[in-house]
């Protein structure tokens, strides 16, 4: 199981890198929301997938799934969708101002301020 | 008071949520920082000292024991590295007063300048791995509101370099992390460390190697070593002086932190590792170097002192040895203040002239003698003249490099104190001296009031030099510390 996570986790992280090297800022940002779910797909495959219940105590199971990678990969998820968000809005808000999603575009340091 | 180290985190915490609810009051959000600065910088000194007589201070978060909840550590580095956050964070923030305008102060200015502050003494202070990683974000998402805060174009555009490039170097930490985990099995940083002593008793495993480098990238984008240095020169270039200052001074250096830490703490038992970073070290103080002599604009000459510093301090910790190490913690601190000294000072100029092309501005020191000497004095510092604060780190991490017979890298070290001192000297020869000339917004800006902050920065460096029979005590037992990683792991797992 972990041998196929690692390949889907591979082509996760495969296809966004082919997007943020792309010229266009939306297909940039649709690659960074690729790349964190291949990193939180990684936590949770690096932890081990065994078979296990949920992590909630009150039944009488046999053995539980590690929590921990679990709490990583909420806290993880939390921190990227706050990144995201304000990454679109950042896109949309240079969008107005510059007129342009061509990061070719956005060059140069000192005459265009 | 074992809640003592908890403070500079807290402390900034509560004041950032405080200034939330003061936006359009400027007066006020200006009192509240200036006190909880103030308390900040006391609380970060009596850490310092309790560290001193007590050794190194843990506090297990809710009492869970310590491989198994979240645990902050101080030792002497932290410590040192929180006092002088502490110290760069009050400085910047009396420069703020004057220089940043109503439009960014009530926009929450203060407020994130806190959440930023939150971000750098956490992640100096942490002891959990995946703590560190939260700390870091923390740290950037703050630094990204900063950057763009006032969104006028060039801003805009290389927030949104900055931003990409630090997504991808976040989701390589948590790559990173989980690799570690998955070999480890914790998160404790003091519990890695005794687990792959474990596992290394004939060398370190080929996976930790790889996880060594890795955590070498992550913390090379941060900390902007040699090829990984791409997105500074534009990023820094677009922020105001005070912002520009933090982040000279402090974001840069929480990663040369975090490589410092986990290279002396989890992979110290693979040398080949120190080698790639040594290597590295030494092409950031090469191309540093070549960058500040370049240009002939005063921000992107400072910018690049920042990468040659970057690299000296790691290659005095990739040498590995007592001298080097202490030259290394010596040189970080006095590194932080002077940078954070120079960009106030840079922002002074920019202020009078209303540029930062050198071709555009001479004779500066016939009407600000002050500033003027100012420079002069923040200028010989950062090269490295003895009897100011450059100088010991400098002289330690060279003798460290011949004691370590790495003498390429020891004489780079020394060749790369002249070209910055020629490229720091160019600034003080174009700009200062020469033909007086009259500039624009030379009425306007309060010259006076806005010095005040890096003078107390000089001071306190020329302090750190001429005081360093005083200081070195503290600064060994740093160095111990990391070169002796059993006195961390003794003092966060009490068995």
């Amino acid at each position: 199981m972990e041998i196929l996570m690692a390949f889907v986790i591979g082509i996760l992280f495969m296809t966004a890198t082919y997007l943020m090297l792309s010229k266009s800022l939306l297909r940039i940002i649709v690659g960074t929301g690729l790349l964190s779910h291949g990193a939180h797909l990684l936590i949770l495959t690096m932890g081990g997938l065994k078979r296990g219940a949920a992590p909630i105590l009150g039944g009488n199971e046999e053995g539980y799934t590690d929590p921990l990678p679990q709490a990583l990969i909420l806290t993880a998820i939390v921190i990227s969708f706050g990144v995201t968000a304000f990454f679109l809005v950042l896109a949309y808000r240079s969008y107005q101002e510059l007129g342009t999603d061509n990061v070719e575009e956005m060059r140069g340091t000192e005459k265009d301020d | 008071m074992t809640n003592l180290i908890i403070l500079p985190i807290l402390i900034p915490l509560f004041t950032g949520v405080i200034l939330i609810f003061l936006n359009n009051r400027i007066m006020a959000q200006r009192v509240v920082a200036s006190i909880s600065s103030i308390g900040t910088i006391i609380a970060a000194w009596l850490i310092v000292q309790k560290v001193r007589t007590d050794g190194i201070q843990s506090l297990n978060i809710s009492s869970w024991d310590a491989p198994f909840g979240i645990t902050l550590v101080s030792d002497m580095l932290s410590a040192l590295l929180v006092l002088t956050t502490s110290i760069i964070a009050f400085v910047c923030l009396i420069y703020s007063f004057k220089s940043i305008g109503e439009e960014r102060e009530k926009y929450y200015y203060y407020a994130v300048f806190y959440f930023l502050l939150v971000g750098v003494n956490g992640a100096f202070t942490t002891g959990d791995i995946f703590n560190l990683f939260v700390f870091f974000e923390v740290m950037l998402m703050s630094s990204y509101v900063l950057l763009v805060l006032g969104g006028t174009k060039i801003q805009l555009r290389e927030s949104i370099k900055y931003l990409l490039v630090n997504v991808i170097s976040s989701a390589l930490f948590i790559i990173a992390v989980a690799y570690l985990y998955s070999v480890v099995g914790t998160l404790n940083m003091a519990h890695i460390s005794a687990r792959i002593n474990e596992i290394s008793v004939n060398g370190m495993p080929g996976i930790l190697t790889v996880i060594a480098v890795l955590f070498l990238i992550v913390f090379g984008l941060k900390g902007a070593i040699f090829p990984l240095y791409f997105w500074m020169p534009g990023s820094y270039y677009a922020p105001p002086a005070p912002v520009l200052a933090l982040f000279g001074a402090l974001l840069t250096k929480v990663g040369v932190y975090s490589i410092t830490r986990t290279y002396t703490l989890f992979f110290y038992h693979d040398m080949d590792t120190f080698g790639i970073l040594s290597i590295l070290a030494i092409l950031s103080i090469v191309f540093g170097v070549i960058g500040a002599i370049a240009y002939w604009d005063i921000k992107n000459i400072i910018i690049y002192n920042i990468i040659v510093a970057v690299g000296v301090i790691l290659y005095g910790i990739s040498v590995l040895n007592t001298a080097s190490i202490t030259g290394a913690v010596y040189y970080l601190m006095h590194d932080m203040l002077i940078k954070a000294a120079l960009f106030l000072l840079v922002g002074v100029v920019i202020s009078i002239t209303g540029t930062s092309n050198l071709r555009n501005i001479s004779g500066l020191i016939n009407r600000f003698p002050g500033l003027g000497w100012t420079f002069f004095i923040a200028a010989l510092a950062l090269a490295g003249i003895p009897p100011l604060s450059g100088f010991v780190g400098k002289l330690l991490i060279v003798q460290g490099g011949f004691e370590g017979e790495s003498f390429l890298g020891a004489f780079i070290t020394l060749m790369s104190s002249l070209l910055v001192l020629f490229s720091v000297m160019k600034i003080f020869i174009n700009g200062f001296w020469g033909k007086d000339r009259t500039y624009v917004g030379e009425e306007k800006a309060p010259v006076k009031q806005l010095l005040i902050a890096p003078v107390i920065l000089v001071v306190t460096s020329a302090l750190y030099g001429i005081g360093s029979e005083f200081i070195l005590p503290y600064i060994t037992q740093a160095a111990d510390t990391l070169i002796d990683p059993n006195i961390y792991i003794n003092a966060v797992i009490k068995e």
